[in-house]
């Protein structure tokens, strides 16, 4: 190997562990060891879905004989194929996770083309039959933790009107705020969800408008689809609001006012895989799951969430567990009044039709378009 | 209910809140930029300014947990790289355009990797003056907790005026922007005032970012400017140049920023990337209404790089 050219990769390395003393970039190590690649495309502690995926990481690098090396911020382009090479050509790499949507195709595709020997999982849904077989595409059923957070919302909420800050109407967003209403009405059935779309991922002076607008309307549980939640929580926990949180657990941030939240599970399903790795199972090339799979987890209650919604959420948790519950079961309508899943229709978790959601439930203020 | 919802009155009550939480950054940004240009520079990197200040007043707040000394240090960091675009500038045949641009990019590529290991944890915030003590309309209280360096940026702007107006230093600076040739002939430096005018606009510019990090939204993360302090620079032509003018268009700008997301919550939800792109379709509108192949822009600085 070559020492004398320093890669952009691992200047940064070198940086990242100067300013976080954390231990990366240090090669040479026992053969034996697996290498693991994370790459982000944030930061990794943005409180959002950066963080979630760091937290999976970290859950590895306490596993014996594994090696994790990470870089952050790395841009949905051909950077990410960069990335890719010199964690595999550099750092000896056998498994990566390109944790972000935008960068499965082309480049993952192309790049688990160029290295057949190499395991590449990326976050989304995403794999198909054309593509490698040394390629998989895991995605978690986030909307069965916030079904749960609705129902905790749903006992919270004194004026029956709850908030929603979102991104952008996409079918995952809107799965997302229809579970946390079907949920929220389970629990007080005239519950309302506002809904306010600031355009993009993070605008966090938008969010931070959309939260006090909100609030202003008399909605009094909040919680968002955004990539960093820390703006909404914090805004909202100022103006005395609850809130429910997403991709990872707030409650640090704001304490008194954290009901709970829908979190992804990463650091226990990151160890499953690199076990089945070790062990030599193959991974399936499409992977998901919600509670049940330990994909995605509900955040601990808050200490002002009622006995009584914690029985009910617990309950409907558990039925999760069980595999034997079902979220959008028919009749649905949307928020139109047209009627989007007919009486006596069950669209289990897997059900492709879910995945092509272009309408917000009953229950919904708001408009995807 | 005690807490009953305003219905439509909500939009009009935001626009006039998002006015006084959003302009803030615009205007001390756009002030400072005023000075700068007035001088005859444009300082494109003011966008990397803001965010480097943003990320210096969050760092020395969480570290040292006073929130104005956090303001204070991002006031510094502003001025320092208000200084190095000024000297760079200095030197003969640079452009100040291009380095503007280039400390832009610095500006924002440094505060995020400074500012990475404080994404995480929460600095004291600068507080909040409450001046709606009399009333009983919760909404209208949270619409009035106004935050002290919005007053100052209120205060800056008719003392700019009348600086420009009256004082030698508004003068001077005044004379460097018209025709350096005079200011010189006079016997003064064009250099140094326009280092001076740089400086104190980078200042200006830092504080701005001091409010988006310590106040509102109120934490450091590395979408928080997304572009502000490059919309303030243009803001400073579509004001032509009167820090009056800037103080309006930045409340404008503010309260255009919350209209959007008002007329979503009470339940106008069609086109709302429409109502999200109101403050740059409004420019857009003033930009073509008022300009003119005959003659250059009315207030411009005549030895702007682009007006020359």
């Amino acid at each position: 190997m070559d020492f004398g050219t320093i890669s952009r990769r691992h200047l940064l390395q070198g940086s990242a562990a100067l300013a976080l003393g954390s231990t990366l970039g240090v090669r040479g190590a026992a053969a034996a060891e697996t290498t693991v690649g994370f790459i982000y495309v944030g930061s990794r502690d943005d409180y959002g879905y950066n963080q979630a995926h760091a937290q999976g990481a970290a859950a590895l690098k306490k596993l014996p004989g594994i090696k994790v090396v990470e870089e952050e911020k790395v841009p949905e382009t051909d950077a990410v194929e960069k990335t890719i090479e010199s964690m595999i050509n550099l750092d000896g790499a056998t498994l990566l996770f390109p944790t972000s949507f935008g960068y499965y195709n082309p480049h993952v595709v192309k790049m688990a083309g160029k290295f057949p020997k190499v395991h590449f999982e990326h976050c989304g849904g995403l794999w198909s039959d054309k593509d490698p077989k040394n390629a998989g595409s895991y995605f978690g059923y986030i909307d069965e933790a916030q079904y749960i957070s609705g129902i905790v919302a749903g006992y919270s909420t004194k004026s029956g009107k709850l908030g929603f800050v979102a991104a952008k109407p996409i079918p995952q967003v809107l799965r997302n705020i229809n579970a946390f209403t079907l949920g929220a009405r389970l629990a007080n059935p005239k519950a309302t969800t506002q809904v306010i779309f600031t355009g993009d991922w993070s605008m966090p002076v938008k969010e931070a408008e959309a939260t006090n607008s909100l609030i202003d309307q008399g909605v009094d549980v909040l919680t968002c689809h955004v990539d960093g939640p820390k703006t909404m929580v914090e805004n909202a926990a100022r103006r005395g609001a609850m809130v429910c949180g997403y991709h990872v657990n707030q409650s640090p941030l704001a304490p008194k006012a954290y009901l709970t939240g829908a979190e992804w599970n990463w650091e226990a399903l990151y160890p499953k895989f690199v076990k089945m790795i070790v062990a030599g199972e193959a991974i399936p090339n499409f992977y998901r799951g919600g509670l049940k799979e330990e994909i995605v987890k509900v955040s601990p209650y808050g200490e002002m969430v009622s006995a009584e919604a914690r029985k009910h959420a617990d309950d409907v948790k558990a039925k999760f567990m069980s595999g034997e519950y079902t979220i959008f079961k028919g009749p649905i309508a949307d928020n139109k009044g047209k009627t989007v899943i007919a009486g006596g229709t069950d669209r289990g978790q897997q059900d492709p039709e879910l995945e092509k959601m272009d309408y917000l439930v009953e229950g919904v203020i708001g408009a995807t378009a | 209910m005690a807490d009953a919802s305003l219905g439509l009155w909500t939009v009009p009550l935001a626009v006039f809140g998002g006015a006084i939480r959003v302009s803030t950054p615009f205007l001390f940004v756009s002030l400072g930029e005023c000075i700068t240009e007035r001088s005859g520079r444009i300082n494109l990197g003011l966008e990397g300014t803001l965010v480097m200040g943003a990320m210096s007043a969050y760092g020395i707040s969480y570290l040292s947990g006073s929130p104005w000394l956090g303001v204070l240090a991002a006031g510094i960091t502003g001025a320092l790289f208000g200084a190095l675009h000024a000297g760079i500038c200095s030197l003969p045949r640079v452009n100040d355009i291009a380095v503007g641009i280039a400390l832009m990019l610095l500006g924002t590529g440094l505060a995020f990797f400074l500012g990475k290991p404080l994404i995480e944890p929460t600095a004291a915030r600068l507080p909040a003056i409450d001046f709606g003590w009399w009333s009983d309309v919760p909404q209208l209280r949270a619409a009035l907790r106004i935050n002290v360096l919005f007053l100052i940026g209120v205060a800056i702007a008719p003392l700019l005026y009348w600086a420009f107006k009256t004082t030698r230093w508004g003068l001077l600076i005044r004379t460097a922007g018209e025709s350096a040739d005079a200011a010189r002939a006079m016997g003064h430096s064009v250099l140094l005032i326009r280092l001076r005018a740089t400086m104190v606009g980078g200042f200006l510019a830092g504080i701005g970012g001091s409010f988006l990090s310590l106040f509102y939204p109120g934490s450091w993360n590395e979408g928080l400017s997304s572009g502000q302090g490059i919309t303030a620079v243009a803001l400073v032509i579509f004001a032509r140049w009167d820090p009056m003018l800037c103080l309006w268009a930045s409340l404008a700008f503010g309260g255009a920023a919350a209209l959007g997301p008002a007329l979503q919550s009470v339940g106008i939800t069609s086109g709302y990337h429409l109502f999200n792109a109101a403050p740059y379709i409004l420019t857009l509108a003033i930009m073509i209404i008022t300009c003119s192949p005959k003659r250059t822009l009315t207030g411009a600085p005549a030895e702007l790089s682009i007006t020359r």
